[in-house]
């Protein structure tokens, strides 16, 4: 048995699959096919969750995705939790585990609920009107409460094992809705060249026809003619039709974001399977076929458990085979109330009474129902409810007039079932920024401006007939298709009027009667009231103030009775009010799914260089340079990063190192302008640099300000060899297009990256030539390849464009060879450098060294407001050019203030302290904040070399500071520094010499 | 993601283009001649249109080219693409 | 982290292989001297947008306006051909052999699975046979060329190979 109010027979769930879930810790059964909304309404359980702010016990409302109450967290594991999820649509498997939310100590039991009672004293923007005042309360009193007692869920707190997929999809058609119009239009569109795409919310296709128990298309039953649609449409190779997947985005240019739930309906779900997938569909046009919301009846408790959605009930009976009570009251303005209530009595439930609130309505459906001997009510509303965790009954009052109610009846019931008639879903038509218009007729906003190549078929467009969905859909498809004839379909159903009520129903309860507009969040047609009372008259303003329609459901069943509520009290029609846009996502949306699999190891691409392999097996300790992964030291025998970086410090200085510099950017700039174009873009003068001749080159931004530096090469008179820095080579080749292509496309010169073709090995110290020419039978000697110079030629079996160039102040070479052959040459230099005591060295030494040298880094030692003279750089601006980028903001009187930020040396007065990178000069001493701050640290260094600490800083007017004593306040007090040129080792540069 | 046309390449994924700004601002060809305030209109002044606006874009992850295109600022629409150099277009007769 | 080069090892269940050893350059040329270049390299540069031309074991990938991928087997080298012949003529030709990787992704799921990270359509009416590109497969650029209709040759700097190759083996 799977409950109490389960029919014998019908639905489309499977009776032979008996399935058994816990909720709250209770052990239940249901059925392959439920959902978990639809086994807990069979074992007669309605309470599903507490309400947001008030904790008020509430059951189910809906069916579907627009459920505002049933918000549960489904738990596989204690790594597998989501919460959020509506009860609506989680599908059952064996061994679910769902836990109501918003509930302290327990769904029955909840403290919280004393808001409840509170409700009169807990008005619209209650929060922003509380927590203003005292500001120190809100740390300690009040923010703990609210967190406490407020928010929906808990996140889960360890790392989501699963895995989230992704595919671009296009396609010429996009259908979104598996429902008549959906279906019909995917029919007749596939029917074309074109590839279609058919996406489906739930489980299976249908929709509305799942629980269609009247209609006959084209003489068969709806559901016999259900499954031969999709047996067509599955059988078509130009149809891919998705289920379980929510189209939740509408993004520009008719992208259409879907996630497809893979795994979460499956028992057999493991941590680490693809659990969703993230579809991004461009579509040539998007037909929107979304189908109607019911809209609930606002009256006074009518967030009881056991009151749900008339139509909900319908699903549930036909779909599930599950009935919401055995006494029912259903409450209605529109017609569709009757056949539920007809389907319902024909199922063995008792229909207490039908309150229309309508005076006078008339058609098949009320007649058929009066002929079942139903007891309709016309001109009746219903205008409150009893009972606890459950509705006891119901208060129907006749209506005098359009205002006022008569004496009540009390009604016994265990369920009402109430229907204000349909709302058209425009959610995904809004996002995709089409316009709406509002319709008299239907008391419904309908699609009317398209922004995109969109278009609303069926029941979000206003069109509630099936034969009119169908043809509409149909038409609509072979239009986007080019087909001259659409697929026409033969219906035969009992009309329902389409129009239903909108608004508050009208009562005597007093004016503290909680009628609910806007289930998940708490808001009642009083507090709308109390917001129009207190000035607030745009609906953009009431949303925020009583905060309608903000909830993860977006208003879905509120938004138009909030609309009409706020147009009576400012007497101003519906229209004039507006509708607030919807936005995505329509339903939430994993983070996962955002993802993807951009996390952990595939976060980033990760690069390594062709040295990688050794220095990890080398024991190296890496970095992060941009995505580059670079040694930063080679620990030996369990040496800490100081005491590796001293040894290899002092082994360049002494002998020799090996450092891999493969990563920085290399652009070849070939033409015959190709030195015209150096001399316009970077500062230097680049003419008369002989072929074979290296320069160290300095460019700026157009403002004034240095973006990057490195070597320029000559390796012919029309083609240049040149280095950026390792994060700025894309920036740098960019920024040559943008020129070449935009300013001076005049020019004959291009420009390629060969960041990655050359493999770079850097051998530096007094030993780097009896190393390198040990590989080579190129001339090293200082007359034929001195310092700043290159040739071209082989080492170690390789071709190699070879550098005498150094960054860290020794005789140094950095071999150029094709990557796929850096390993090989790497390692055939480490072997010859081995009776020298070469040793590999890292990017930390390389920092210490070349800090001892006083060569800057840039991006750290500038900051984008450094111009080359700020950082002793103004040596090498090309004096005689007319112009070079940057050179006109150069000519800035600020640019030139002495004051400005200049480079230098900081020497702590006891050698063995060493100051923090980034931390603040002042000039004086034991001040108290706020300190006038004149510097700050850039580069900070214990240089074994030298036997102390070093620092460079960029300083207000640091030059003519020479011998000043400045302080660096610290935790630790301030901290003495002497002010010296940014130059500590071999400041006449003989050392290059070799 | 929008769609933009490249002239040369047709339509194509945002994801592969970079965007590079306002379009038509040349760089003078003797900057030395500006005075301060003309600098500092090349430099920084921007139009931050409401509407059709004229900006550039680059192709990277494709032919690399830099092109302009109006862009409706207020619908995201973009009415037509056109290479460097080329005058902006008049608006008459374009239709997004 | 894999080295660029463990992409010699083929990936059967990936219907990934290396490509046969090739050379690169990149050539860029203005549109006045298409018709030298082509003659010099024995191999029509294709001019329309995306297109590519074969011929000798040479192939010209159209990258832009102005710039070709030209791939050829280790064997030939057109260069010092190419330099001579053009005398005057601006052109740029880089060696860009080892910049990058080629690698093949073949198999009926092959367009599938290259569009859980490339935005581009790849139908074939959409992306033809021939058909060559710059692109990008999630955060990496590559150069797309389908070769047959379930056959596609991929280009890739060197360090974006494993990244890519990690991509498409979790993207299934
Ligand atoms: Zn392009």
């Amino acid at each position: 048995m799977t409950g109490a109010f389960r029919t014998k027979t019908g639905g489309r769930i499977d009776r032979q699959k008996s399935v058994s879930f816990q909720f709250d810790g209770k052990t239940y059964q249901g059925y392959e096919g439920d959902t978990l909304a639809s086994a807990l309404l069979a074992n007669g359980v309605h309470l599903m969750g507490r309400s947001f702010k008030y904790h008020r016990p509430r059951g189910v409302l809906s069916a579907g995705s627009e459920e505002p109450n049933a918000l549960v967290t489904v738990r596989r594991d204690g790594r597998r939790v989501t919460p959020n999820l509506r009860a609506t649509e989680v599908a059952l498997y064996q061994g679910l585990e769902a836990h109501s939310q918003n509930r302290w100590p327990s769904l029955n039991f909840d403290v919280g609920a004393i808001n409840s009672l509170m409700a009169r004293f807990i008005p619209s923007g209650f929060y922003y009107k509380t927590f203003m005042w005292p500001r120190k309360a809100w740390d300690a009193l009040y923010e703990p409460i609210i967190r406490q007692a407020a928010g929906l869920g808990d996140a889960p707190t360890e790392p989501d094992p699963d895995v989230y997929l992704n595919t671009y999809a296009h396609c010429e058609i996009l259908v979104v809705g598996g429902g008549p119009a959906g279906l019909a239009a995917a029919l007749s569109a596939s029917q074309g060249e074109g590839r279609v795409i058919l996406v489906e919310d739930g489980a299976e296709l249908g929709g509305s026809l799942l629980i269609e128990r009247d209609a006959l298309i084209d003489g068969q039953p709806a559901l016999d003619w259900l499954a031969s649609a999709r047996q067509q449409l599955a059988a078509r190779p130009n149809v891919t039709i998705l289920t379980r997947a929510t189209a939740f985005a509408y993004n520009a240019h008719n992208m259409v974001c879907v996630t497809e739930r893979l795994s979460d309906h499956r028992a057999d779900a493991q941590p680490g399977e693809a659990r969703e997938r993230l579809w991004q569909i461009r579509a040539a046009d998007v037909i929107l076929a979304q189908g109607a919301v019911e809209r609930p009846l606002v009256f006074p408790d009518n967030d009881r458990p056991g009151v749900l959605l008339a139509e909900a009930a319908r699903t549930y009976l036909n779909r599930y085979g599950v009935t919401p009570g055995r006494r029912v009251v259903v409450a209605t303005g529109h017609d569709s109330a009757y056949r539920v209530a007809i389907e319902l009595q024909a199922a063995g439930v008792e229909i207490a009474a039908l309150a229309d609130l309508r005076p006078t309505p008339s058609g098949p459906w009320v007649e058929r129902a009066q002929g079942l001997g139903i007891k309709v009510l016309k001109g009746t509303a219903i205008t409150g409810t009893s009972g606890g965790r459950r509705v006891t009954g119901a208060r129907l009052s006749p209506l005098i007039g359009m205002a006022q109610v008569g004496k009540p009846d009390w009604i016994a019931c265990d369920a009402v079932l109430m229907s204000g008639g349909c709302t058209p879903s425009v959610h995904l038509w809004s996002q995709s920024r089409g316009k709406v218009k509002w319709d008299e007729a239907l008391d419904a906003f309908l699609p009317s401006e398209a922004a995109e190549r969109a278009i609303c078929v069926g029941a979000g467009a206003g069109r509630f007939d099936l034969a009119e969905v169908l043809a509409d859909g149909a038409q609509t498809g072979a239009r986007l298709a080019g087909l001259k004839t659409p697929p026409a379909f033969h219906v035969e159903a009992t009309p329902l009027a389409p129009r239903g009520v909108v608004g508050a129903v009208p009562h005597d309860r007093g004016p503290n009667a909680l009628a609910f507009v806007d289930w998940q969040n708490d808001v009642t047609a009083k507090d709308l009231k109390l917001a129009v009372r207190e000035g607030f008259q745009s609906i953009e303003h009431l949303k925020r103030y009583t905060t309608t329609g903000m909830a993860t459901d977006q208003g879905k069943t509120s938004n138009l009775n909030a609309l009409a509520i706020a147009s009576d009290l400012l007497d101003r029609p519906i229209p004039a009010i507006g509708l607030t846009t919807f936005r995505m996502p329509f339903t939430p949306v994993t983070f996962g799914t955002l993802a993807g699999l951009a996390r952990g190891d595939l976060f980033d691409p990760v690069r390594c260089t062709p040295m990688h392999g050794w220095a990890e097996a080398k024991g190296a300790v890496f970095e992060d340079v941009s995505l580059w992964k670079r040694a930063r030291y080679f620990p030996q025998g369990g040496e800490d990063m100081h005491a590796a970086v001293a040894r290899e410090c002092l082994a360049v200085r002494s002998r020799a190192g090996i450092f891999d510099a493969s990563t920085l950017g290399k652009i070849e700039i070939v033409g015959p302008d190709a030195a015209e174009f150096l001399n316009r873009f970077y500062i230097n003068a680049w003419t008369k640099l002989g072929v074979g001749r290296c320069r160290y080159g300095v460019l700026l931004r157009e403002d004034g300000f240095v973006m990057d530096d490195g070597v320029v090469g000559r390796l012919a008179a029309d083609r240049f060899h040149l280095t950026t820095t390792t994060g700025g080579a894309a920036r740098v080749l960019a920024m040559m297009e943008d020129y070449l292509q935009t300013e001076w496309p005049d020019l004959r010169v291009a420009c390629t990256s060969t960041t990655e073709q050359w493999a770079v090995i850097a051998v530096q110290g007094p030993k780097a030539r009896d190393i390198v020419s040990r590989l080579t039978s190129l001339d090293l000697s200082s007359e034929r390849l001195p310092h700043m110079s290159l040739v071209e030629g082989e080492v170690a079996g390789a071709p190699a464009r070879l550098f005498r160039v150094s960054f860290t102040g020794e005789l140094g070479y950095e071999i150029n060879v094709p990557s796929d052959r850096g390993l090989e040459v790497w390692e055939k230099v480490v072997a010859a450098g081995a009776e020298f005591g070469l040793t590999p060295y890292g990017t930390e030494t390389m920092h210490v060294l070349r800090a001892e040298k006083g060569f800057i880094i840039v991006g750290q030692e500038t900051d984008g407001t450094a111009t080359p003279d700020d950082v002793g750089l103004g040596w090498a601006i090309g004096k005689a050019k007319p112009d070079f980028v940057g050179k006109r903001s150069l000519a800035r009187p600020s640019m030139s203030d002495p004051d400005r930020k200049q480079l230098v040396g900081l020497l702590t007065e006891r050698p063995e302290t060493v100051l923090e990178e980034g931390a603040q000069i002042v000039a004086s001493p034991g001040g108290t904040p706020p300190l006038a701050l004149i510097g700050h640290v850039t580069s900070s260094y214990a240089s074994a070399t030298l036997g102390r600490s070093i620092a460079l800083a960029m300083i207000q007017g640091g030059r003519a500071r020479m011998g000043q004593k400045l302080y660096s306040p610290s935790p630790q007090g301030d901290i003495a520094v002497t002010v010296c040129a940014p130059v500590f080792y071999d400041p006449e540069g003989e050392r290059v010499n070799g | 993601m929008l769609i933009i046309t490249c002239p040369y390449c047709g339509p194509r994924p945002e994801i592969e283009f970079s965007h590079g700004g306002e379009a038509h601002i040349a760089r003078p060809l003797n900057p030395a001649a500006l005075n301060a305030d003309q600098w500092t209109d090349f430099l920084y002044l921007r139009t931050n249109t409401k509407g059709v606006h004229a900006e550039r874009w680059r192709h990277l992850h494709g032919c690399a080219r830099f092109f302009n295109a109006l862009r409706d600022t207020t619908t995201d629409k973009i009415l037509t693409t056109y290479r460097t150099g080329a005058p902006r277009p008049d608006l008459e007769g374009l239709t997004p | 982290m894999a080295e660029p080069l463990t992409m010699a090892m083929p990936d059967l269940q990936l219907g990934l292989s290396p490509a046969q050893p090739l050379v690169r350059f990149n050539l860029r040329c203005r549109e006045a001297d298409v018709a030298a270049c082509s003659e010099a390299l024995r191999l029509d540069l294709p001019t329309r947008p995306c297109t590519s031309a074969e011929n000798g074991g040479r192939s010209a990938l159209w990258l832009g306006p102005d710039e070709w991928l030209i791939l050829t087997s280790d064997q030939d080298d057109p260069s010092s051909h190419l330099t001579a012949t053009m005398g005057d003529r601006f052109f740029s030709w880089v060696d860009i052999r080892a910049r990058q990787v080629g690698l093949v992704l073949t198999g009926p799921e092959s367009a599938r699975r290259l569009n859980t990270g490339c935005p581009l359509d790849l139908d074939l009416k959409a992306f033809p046979i021939g058909m060559c590109t710059r692109t990008v497969f999630a955060k990496a650029e590559i150069v797309l060329w389908r070769r047959e209709v379930q056959s596609f040759h991929i280009e890739v700097w060197r360090s974006f190979a494993p990244y890519l190759k990690g991509m498409l083996a979790a993207a299934g």
